[in-house]
């Protein structure tokens, strides 16, 4: 199972980044977390790539503008880098900069969410009378 | 799923760091403070330079998938 082989990745990167913690080089563990959290990402991506293919293979299927989807899309990547970016930052101990992070990240799916939301007044507004 | 050599960059931080840990306690020992700072100044760097492609990569591959240009 794949499974295993993530958790059996990440043990021995907390075990190495315990003793290098415990060696007085901190920033060296901070990186070597940075490189585990990296690596079972980009080893996910394949699988998350094959769930977005079904997404919008349903999404054709059922006639949605594309435009939608892949608005929505956008926004799941950003969510998941944005979190990616600001956990490490709390694990490193500046709770500052993952909370700018976080604000940052939130900007920027309002910004990207305004012509849905957009598109959804103006079907209201043609609805009501 | 992942590739041997993708791990092997974890072992070789943690050697790189506790080389440097070694001189560190070497040239601090000696009386030597300020090269003793450098050489940790150094491991940083070179750790750092073999840290960068893989974050690149991630970001570039996180754009692919997602389609976020």
């Amino acid at each position: 199972m794949d499974i295993m082989q993530v958790i059996g990745l990440a043990l021995v990167a907390v075990i190495i980044s315990v003793f290098l913690k415990e060696t007085n080089s901190h920033t060296n563990a901070l990186l070597v977390s940075v490189v585990v959290g990296v690596i079972i990402f980009i080893a996910l991506l394949d699988d998350v790539a094959y769930i977005l293919k079904s997404l919008e293979d349903l999404a054709v299927k059922a006639k949605v503008n594309q435009i939608y989807l892949s608005t929505i899309l956008k926004i799941v990547g950003l969510a998941y880098i944005a979190e990616f970016g600001s956990q490490i930052s709390r694990d490193a101990g500046e709770t500052a900069i993952a909370g700018r992070i976080e604000f940052a990240a939130k900007i920027l799916i309002l910004v990207l969410a305004v012509p849905i939301m957009s598109a959804v007044f103006e079907t209201i507004i043609r609805l009501l009378p | 799923m992942f590739n041997l050599s993708e791990a092997g960059i974890i072992f070789k931080i943690a050697s790189i760091a506790i080389i440097i840990s070694v001189f560190f306690t070497f040239l601090k020992q000696a009386g030597r403070d300020e090269y003793a700072y450098m050489i940790v100044l150094a491991g940083l760097a070179v750790v750092l330079t073999m840290t960068i492609p893989y974050i690149l990569e991630l970001f570039q591959a996180v754009e692919r998938v997602f389609s976020m240009y």
